[in-house]
Formats: structure tokens, C-alpha cells, sequence
């Protein structure tokens, strides 16, 4: 309490002489004076972060601590903000689009398709059957991608090594793919305004059918050592939990809003590309913790490798960009020998095409949940204005209300479990 | 793209829905200023005062249960009395349907604050108010998130250069972070890209003699 208080403190006689005085009749000091003050002594901040491993990037939160337990989580983000809005709305369509896997590095490609998606609205572009099919195909092996990092880092931070040196072996073969088919092995840009970069070498289809039969295995040997594992029982089972209608509110998507119990899936409600003609099942989790969002994933992973087997059968040769060369540059041969090719090619690559006028909220199911691109194009040849909407961004401010009262080892149970990647929630 | 959406039946029948939603907002709400499908989205453009009737509405009634505010964010142009778009993005997951609601403002006029109806507005706001300078009154947490500590102006206004004003750098003999103009030893190369072959049609440099061009074309005419 401070000087100021003490001063106008009434003594005890005054008390008694004015206890008959209504409260609205008193001097606004004395009724200030007679309001309880509590004094917390017992609490202090603990600063978690930029640079603790388990802070999955840099993430900084400060942890006002009863004890052992958190009473309240004031996240501190934007240590990772490079203006990628400001950025988008000076670069043509195609320069912009690389920007996107620089957001969510764990899930390149996905977020490039949501760009490509609402983009191809605003030019009213319909790619190719089998661009679509690879865009699938490729959206789900990011999936697996991200799910294994999540998994076995979430494993990490709870103290279970083993399965994130098992993940990085699978990992890397995923991520063989990516090289294999866009030439890059994170920031792939692969996905483009009008199909895919190029189609896959020859012998890849059968690579991926390869592994994917023998994915499987190992995700049972990753849930051998986690699923039933006591100690991952007790870290993660409890702790976390968001009913459905808090997950609602606070704009929670993907597996973490799955694992509340509301089955929401824009693969299947809102289908995009090729996602209609495949089968797949939408795992849902009822009690809405760390646990069940892990159970989420791994179980969205099995599915993942379903798609990609019916993406395999019913992939067909053919084109994977719009043969338009307004929006698609012409192959390199035909350019030796074609003027107009030429014209066309430095045209794409230098101007880019203008996109006309209108806006577009376009979302894809990512990995984490909703990534949406709100696109407003003005008639040029740039954006005029592209929000992204990350998914961690909602996750992460709903961080204070999950993890309060749980304890300070919970809290980075509770952080992995929600798959925050910096580079989409600072943009 | 559209025909392929309209397709399917069920997209079909959810345009159905959605355009009968537009018309409902159209003619019974009094300050829904238009209401319609672009590209196949609703949109709905209200005035500031109706934002937080509008929106107490589109979550709570049985034909709209909008239980999700998936995205808030800020659009700038300049040239307008009221040069701010704030847009939000919503979705229902028990209709399987999205709205987008559109209301103007300027640097001074604040929006009321909608997060009392979706917790998760207030770092959506917080966000636009960073990154535009937009005001939101009733918002509990009114503070500053991406950008940097002591940073000033509001970058995604489209008058905020690219490049900024300030960089910062760590000095060694003063043993900290300290701010200095931003100096570049090259212009940003902007380029402009209007075709004299399809929008314009007087060059630049070359206003006058197109002038006499156009006026010798009106009076042969």
C-alpha cells in the first residue's frame, strides 16, 4: 500500500461518525478509502524465452507464478514480424508466392496453395487434373511432414528423445520428395498461380508408393513408444483442456479444434483441388487435451498415407500448368525457336499478368488448422493488399486461458501441443 | 474456377443459402449499406454504429450461428474520406458457411470492439492497430504486437515506404541497440507497369500533342 493510500485512510472514530452516511453522500476519497486492498507478495514473473528450446522459436512469454503454478501467461510475439504484407504488395503474383513458404517453414506447401487457390479465383483459372492431383498429393506429404516434427518434438519437450531421432530419418525422406520435385527441400515454391513448377521425374510416383507402404510401420513404432508410455500419459493426459465451445470462440481450426470434438474439416466441408474425390476419415477427440491432440494427429497421419495411395492410382499423365502462356511460361525448347514464346516468357517474368479487380477470403486446411489468404486485387500486376491468416496466431492468444493453474512443466506440454511455428503467427 | 464450385450440389444449394441470407440482410437490417455474393463469398458492408448489433446477431441466430471469427484485418486506401476497410471473415461450423462484414473508418473514428462476442478479436485488433493505426474502443488489451519495441508510425498504411525510416543496429563501442535512419546505398526500384498498348493512352511526356490529336479526332468528327 502506498503513502498516498495511508494519508487518506479514515481513523477508526471517523468510521463510526460517518457508518450512517449513505456511500453516495461521502467525499470521493473517503469512499476510496474504504475499499479493500489486496496486496499479492507471493507472486513473481518468470521470463520464458526468446531462446528456450521449448519455446518452438522465439516466442517469448512472461509467467506470473503462485508457487509452482501460472496465474497468468502474457505472451510476447512479433520478434519474427519481416512485414511479409507490407512485402507482398510491392512484388508481382509469382514473387510474391515464394513469401508463403518462408511463413509456416514445417508446412511449405500448403501455404502456398491456399495463395495459388485464391489467386486462380480472382483470374478464374481452372488448372489441370493432374496438377490437381500432385497439389493433393504433395498437401498431404506436407501434412505428414508437419505432423512428424509436431509429434516427436512435442515427445522432446516432455522428455522422450528417442522419437524425434526416428522422426528425422523419416523426415528426410519426405523431404527427398519435395527435392526431387520442386528442386528444394523446405522452401519448395511448387505450387504456382496455374498448376505446379513442373511435373515429377520420372520413377518419384513409384518412390512414393514405396514409401508409403511402409510408412505405417513406423507409425506404430512410434505409437509403441509413446501411446500407452506411463510417462507420456502423465505429461500429457488432463493437461490442456479446451471444451468445444472455448475451442470455438477462440477461433481454434485443424487438429487441436478436432481433438475438442467438433468435426471440422475444410478437406472435407469445403473441398479445394482434388480433395472431393478422395476417401478419407476426419478423426475427432472428445476430452480436448494434450493427449487427444496428439491421438489427432497421429491418427491424421495414417490417414494422410490413405490419400496419398488413392492420389497414386488415380494420378494420370497429362499437363500440371494452365497451356496459357499469359500465366504460364512457355517450355524452354519452344522458346529457342518461338519469338512470341520468348515475348511471352520475359512478359511473365518480368510484368507478371494483372489480376482484375475483387477480393477473396480463400482457406485451406494446413497441417495446424486454417490458413487463409484475404486477397484484394486492384487491376495490376501486384496485390493491393494480402492478408494472411495464420493458424497459431488464435492458438497461441488462447494460451493465458489453457494453461492457467496448470503447472509451469505443463506449460510446455501444452505449447507443443498447439504446433506453433513463428514464422506464420509473426508474419 | 466459379462454375466448377457450382458444380457439386452442395455448393449449389450453399449458394442458395447464402443469396437468400444477403437479401434477408439487404432489406430488414436499416444501416446494411449492400449485401451480396462476390465471387461466390457473402459480403456484407454495414456502417460503424450497426457493426455490433449486426454481429451480436450473425453469432446468435439460428440462420447465421457464425460461431467463429476466423480473421479481422485492415484494408487502406488513401483517397477515401474514410480511407480504412475493416474486414472480418466468419465462419459457421454447424452450417458450413462464411460471411465477410465490411465496415469503414479513418485514423480518429474508433470501431467498437467485438471482443466481448469472440475473445479471439482482441489480437485481431490489436494487429490492425498496429499495423494500420486503427482505433477499437472497448478492446481490454489495447497494446501494440508485432512490430517492435518504440516502433512509430503504422507500416501497412500504404503512405508507410517500404523500406521504413529507422534501422537498427547493435553498436559495439556504446555497448547497445541503437536506432539510425534508414540509409540505402540504392533506390527501391519500383517499376511501373502501365501498358501504353492497353490502359493508357497518352504517354508520359506527351500529353500535349495527344491533346491536339484528340481535338483534331472531335472536330473531324
Amino acid at each position: 500500500m502506498t503513502d498516498a493510500d495511508k494519508g487518506i485512510l479514515l481513523n477508526d472514530a471517523d468510521a463510526i461518525l460517518q457508518a450512517d452516511i449513505p456511500e453516495t453522500l461521502l467525499p470521493d476519497q473517503q469512499v476510496k478509502a474504504r475499499e479493500r486492498k489486496t496486496l499479492e507478495i507471493d507472486s513473481h514473473a518468470l521470463n520464458f524465452g526468446p531462446q528456450h528450446p521449448s519455446a518452438h522459436g522465439v516466442l517469448r512469454l512472461v509467467l506470473e507464478m503462485e508457487g509452482e503454478l501460472v496465474a497468468r501467461t502474457v505472451p510476447h510475439i512479433g520478434l519474427l514480424h519481416r512485414g511479409t504484407e507490407k512485402l507482398i504488395e510491392y512484388k508481382t503474383y509469382q514473387k510474391a508466392l515464394p513469401y508463403f513458404d518462408r511463413l509456416d517453414y514445417v508446412s511449405p506447401m500448403c501455404e502456398e496453395q491456399a495463395f495459388a487457390l485464391a489467386t486462380e479465383k480472382l483470374l478464374g483459372i481452372e488448372i489441370p487434373e493432374r496438377a490437381r492431383w500432385l497439389r493433393v498429393m504433395f498437401a498431404e506429404i506436407t501434412r505428414v511432414l508437419n505432423h512428424i516434427l509436431n509429434i516427436t518434438a512435442l515427445g522432446l519437450d516432455c522428455g522422450a528423445v528417442t522419437p524425434a531421432l526416428w522422426g528425422y530419418e523419416e523426415r528426410e525422406k519426405l523431404l527427398e520428395f519435395y527435392e526431387a520435385a520442386s528442386g528444394a527441400r523446405f522452401h519448395a515454391n511448387y505450387f504456382r498461380p496455374g498448376g505446379v513448377a513442373r511435373d515429377l521425374p520420372a520413377g518419384l510416383e513409384d518412390k512414393i508408393g514405396a514409401w508409403a507402404k511402409e510408412f505405417p510401420a513406423w507409425i506404430d513404432e512410434l505409437e509403441g513408444l509413446l501411446t500407452e508410455n506411463r510417462i507420456w500419459k502423465q505429461r500429457t493426459v488432463g493437461i490442456g483442456v479446451f471444451t468445444a465451445e472455448q475451442a470455438l470462440a477462440w477461433g481454434f481450426s485443424g487438429p487441436c479444434l478436432r481433438a475438442s470434438g467438433v468435426p471440422w474439416d475444410l478437406r472435407r466441408m469445403q473441398p479445394y483441388d482434388n480433395y472431393h474425390k478422395v476417401d478419407f476419415n476426419v478423426p475427432v477427440a472428445r476430452h480436448g487435451d494434450c493427449y487427444d491432440r496428439y491421438l489427432v494427429r497421429v491418427a491424421e497421419m495414417r490417414e494422410s498415407v490413405s490419400i496419398i495411395e488413392q492420389c497414386l492410382s488415380q494420378i494420370r499423365p497429362g499437363d500440371v500448368k494452365v497451356q496459357d502462356p499469359k500465366f504460364s511460361p512457355p517450355p524452354r525448347a519452344e522458346m529457342k525457336r518461338s519469338m512470341e514464346a520468348l515475348i511471352h516468357h520475359f512478359k511473365l517474368f518480368s510484368e507478371g499478368y494483372h489480376v482484375p479487380p475483387g477480393a477473396t477470403y480463400t482457406a485451406v486446411e494446413s497441417p495446424k488448422g486454417e490458413f487463409g489468404v484475404y486477397l484484394v486485387a486492384d487491376g495490376s500486376n501486384k496485390p493491393y493488399r494480402c492478408k494472411i491468416r495464420p493458424t497459431g496466431f488464435a492458438h497461441l492468444q488462447a494460451l493465458d486461458e489453457l494453461s492457467r493453474r496448470s503447472m509451469l512443466a505443463d506449460m510446455v506440454a501444452v505449447l507443443g501441443s498447439l504446433d506453433l511455428v513463428f514464422g506464420e503467427v509473426d508474419r | 474456377m466459379v462454375e466448377a464450385r457450382l458444380s457439386s450440389p452442395q455448393q449449389v444449394s450453399l449458394q442458395g443459402r447464402l443469396g437468400a441470407l444477403a437479401f434477408t440482410f439487404s432489406t430488414t437490417w436499416p444501416d446494411v449499406l449492400s449485401a451480396g455474393l462476390e465471387k461466390g463469398e457473402l459480403v456484407v458492408r454495414t456502417t460503424r454504429d450497426q457493426l455490433l448489433p449486426l454481429m451480436t446477431f450473425l453469432r446468435d441466430d439460428p440462420q447465421c450461428r457464425f460461431e467463429q471469427m476466423m480473421d479481422l484485418c485492415g484494408v487502406d486506401y488513401p483517397s477515401r474520406a474514410e480511407r480504412f476497410d475493416v474486414v472480418y471473415n466468419l465462419l459457421s461450423v454447424t452450417l458450413n458457411q462464411r460471411i465477410r462484414v465490411i465496415i469503414t473508418t479513418d485514423e480518429v473514428a474508433p470501431v467498437a470492439s467485438v471482443s466481448g462476442l469472440w475473445p479471439c478479436a482482441c489480437w485481431w485488433e490489436r494487429e490492425c492497430y498496429d499495423l494500420f493505426g486503427v482505433q477499437f474502443s472497448g478492446n481490454p488489451d489495447m497494446r501494440r504486437i508485432l512490430t517492435d519495441d518504440g516502433f512509430e508510425g503504422y507500416p501497412l498504411r500504404k503512405d508507410f515506404p517500404l523500406t521504413g525510416y529507422e534501422e537498427v543496429r547493435y553498436d559495439v563501442e556504446s555497448r547497445q541497440v541503437v536506432k539510425e535512419p534508414v540509409s540505402l546505398a540504392q533506390d527501391f526500384r519500383n517499376f511501373d507497369f502501365v501498358s501504353p498498348w492497353e490502359g493508357m493512352l497518352t504517354l508520359p511526356g506527351d500529353e500535349k500533342a495527344h491533346e491536339v490529336r484528340q481535338h483534331i479526332r472531335r472536330s473531324r468528327g
